[in-house]
């Protein structure tokens, strides 16, 4: 807590800004059941409804599971093949909405007012944003990605370029080039500026919204400025119902990355066949990490989750320079300018929404991943919204755009370059082209490509162990998020809603497990990414807006 | 015997303070003892103030008026928490312990009564406290 000034008498006048005066008042519409011994103050009506709503969802899942997994898969092959422009369309204004305010004198205005000091160190900060921001997915997509796109053999690489490797046999060395550059550009194009672009604009909409205008930090206040006192009534109780559903069912997406990945990793390092595939394996490491979780929202924002954030990235760290020094360092290096090169030169091809061939990548992969990033943004902005207070906007849009581009760029390069060496070195003797070519088993990607490498056994259990405190940073960081919405932007209500919130998480993954629900799963964050990409659009208005206001 | 009391104040419910007020009031006058309020706060707009500052003015505002009314000087003092919930119990003990106290007087609810806040704050602060703690029931 030594960087935070949690217990501070409160500092001096925190300086100009521009409160919205409301009659609103935080909690009004909040009411405090009694059930058993637990007193409640929830919000009536968007905790009742998401709760009754992802209850039944639960249990109509278990129930017709038969039935609605195609019902789910077409639903979101629907979505992408249907509005992958639209997508594409919305992730490219909000990097230009970034970058404009980034460059502009709105970059000026200070979160929390002229003279806020910031709660947390660059370092703390740093850690729980990427932590909650990105996490399982690294793990999960690191190797996978580069080396899918660098020799898919089912047609759906990026701008439909030649791919490296055809058939078990390497291109020539000029082609081989090309498609690794375009490899490491597509992925860095996945996972740089464009999530990152949705994630701030979320963030700083809310954080703007709450600290410097006064109004409780639930996602319905960003939209103040367009709807007025309406969004105290049924237009924002129906976007807060929607961030919770997106925060649920995203958060559930990430589980069965995780739980599958950790499962896979546990069976692989230990020679236990099958162990990947058992469900009951997957419930106890759901179970073990919703206990982590419940400890760490016990614990506090400070106690539980920062701690933990800082742990999982010291170990990220760890296990990132030990790659890039067991690996090709000097080779990493120089490709990691060029890739960031590729990426640079090839922004603008892949992130044109018409008038292109390649729609298995287009839909299959661009717009899965906005779709995906869009329904985690309410969940990650808040939580970094939380935890920026004292920041200048400049400040703010360039260490949660800029510099996450530039770590995930170093990550990709590192996990996905090395990958893709291991391919070009010995093709289809590889590990790791086995596991994403030619037998498809993306969640042993990871473990194939570190199986090359020295100390596989223990890079491995730090993997698994990654995984596994990745999933937990997200679990309780997404706890505290369901519950502030559901507490009408309340963040001291009763420990007990934390409680219920992080075992419910637990509980929705675990029984989606066991019924096989995990597709329908991830084809609900799609679909809840959908309204919410237009939601966003008018939050993006909204939020210039509300910078014009502030005082400079 | 005492000589500095502190008074945690919960500006959200300040129906159930009534009597540890008064309380703290009658020890500080029989002891002539210093009176501080002290109160924790979120840093996020909550239904007492829109930020710190304005809670911090609210509640010197409070603390000025009571003492008005009582005829003593009474201080304020307010902190800010992250996360208010997990954090209050410690941030209450080290408000007692820079005020310089050596009373604390603390609303609490009966024991099984359902009110949160102020729940078992009073018994945990009994239980950590090296000054003493009255609890006011």
């Amino acid at each position: 807590m030594s960087d935070s000034n949690e217990g501070e008498p409160l500092p001096p006048p925190e300086g100009a800004s521009d409160v919205i005066e409301t009659d609103y008042e935080i909690g009004q519409q909040n009411i405090t059941p009694q059930i058993g011994p637990f007193g409640l103050d929830i919000h009536n009506p968007v905790f009742v409804i998401s709760g009754l709503v992802v209850v039944a969802f639960v249990i109509l899942t278990l129930a017709f599971q038969t039935q609605v997994e195609p019902l789910f898969t077409a639903l979101r092959g629907f979505l992408t093949s249907n509005f992958d422009w639209f997508f594409m369309i919305a992730g490219n204004i909000f990097v230009l909405v970034c970058l404009g305010i980034l460059i502009s004198p709105l970059g000026k205005v200070r979160i929390g007012g002229a003279d806020a000091t910031p709660d947390y160190s660059y370092a703390g900060w740093f850690a729980m944003l990427f932590a909650a921001g990105m996490g399982i997915g690294l793990m999960f997509f690191g190797v996978l990605e580069p080396v899918y796109y660098f020799g898919t053999p089912w047609g759906d690489q990026p701008l439909m370029r030649d791919i490296g490797v055809v058939e078990g046999e390497l291109a020539d060395p000029a082609t081989v080039e090309a498609a690794r550059r375009m490899a490491m550009a597509a992925t860095i194009y996945h996972w740089g500026l464009h999530p990152w672009a949705m994630y701030a604009v979320v963030a700083l909409s809310l954080a703007l919204f709450a600290y410097n205008k006064g109004l409780p930090l639930t996602v319905r206040s960003i939209f103040y400025p367009i709807f007025g006192e309406r969004v105290w009534g049924w237009t924002g109780h129906v976007i807060d119902i929607l961030a919770v559903f997106a925060t649920l069912f995203g958060l559930a997406t990430s589980l069965g990355f995780g739980a599958s990945q950790a499962a896979a990793g546990i069976g692989f390092v230990f020679g236990i066949e099958g162990i990947g595939e058992d469900v009951t394996v997957a419930v106890i490491l759901i179970i073990v990490i919703t206990a982590m979780a419940l400890i760490s929202v016990l614990r506090g924002l400070d106690g539980g989750v920062k701690r933990l954030s800082e742990l999982n990235m010291i170990l990220a760290g760890i296990l990132l320079l030990f790659v890039i020094l067991v690996g090709p360092t000097a080779t990493l290096v120089g490709q990691f300018f060029g890739n960031l090169g590729a990426y640079v030169t090839e922004i603008l091809a892949l992130s044109n929404p018409v008038g292109r061939d390649d729609d298995g990548f287009r839909q299959g992969w661009t717009a899965f991943y906005w779709a995906w990033w869009i329904s985690w943004s309410p969940f990650v902005g808040m939580f970094i919204a939380r935890v920026s207070r004292g920041r200048t906007v400049r400040e703010f849009i360039t260490c949660v755009l800029l510099i996450p581009t530039i770590v995930s760029a170093i990550w990709m390069t590192t996990f996905g370059g090395s990958a893709i060496d291991q391919v070009i070195a010995r093709v289809s003797e590889s590990a790791v082209y086995g596991y994403v070519i030619e037998a498809y088993v993306p969640e042993l990607s990871l473990f194939g490509m570190l199986s090359e490498l020295p100390f596989a056994a223990i890079t491995s259990t730090i993997a698994i162990i990654l995984v596994v405190v990745f999933f937990v940073t997200s679990s309780d960081s997404g706890s505290l998020v369901i519950d502030t919405i559901t507490a009408g932007g309340k963040i001291d209500a009763p420990v007990v809603q934390r409680v219920f919130w992080v075992t419910f998480e637990g509980l929705v993954a675990a029984a989606l497990l066991i019924g096989g629900g995990l597709v329908a799963l991830q084809a609900m964050a799609v679909s809840t990414g959908l309204p919410f990409a237009l939601v966003l659009l008018l939050g993006c208005v909204a939020l210039i807006k509300g910078l014009m206001a502030e005082p400079r | 015997m005492y000589s500095r009391i502190v008074v945690p104040v919960d500006l959200a419910h300040p129906d159930i303070l009534a009597k540890a007020l008064d309380t703290a009031t009658d020890l500080a006058r029989h002891y002539g003892a210093a009176l501080t309020y002290v109160s924790v706060t979120a840093e996020t707009p909550t239904s007492v103030a829109h930020n710190p500052r304005e809670f911090g003015e609210k509640l010197a505002e409070f603390a000025r008026a009571r003492g008005e009314a009582d005829g003593l000087t009474i201080d304020a003092v307010a902190y800010t928490a992250t996360d208010p919930t997990i954090d209050i119990d410690a941030i209450l003990l080290r408000a007692a312990e820079e005020a310089r106290a050596d009373l604390v007087v603390i609303a609490s609810h009966k024991p099984g009564l359902a009110e949160y806040f102020w729940g078992s704050h009073g018994g945990r602060l009994a239980g950590h406290a090296t000054i003493s703690v009255f609890v006011v029931r």
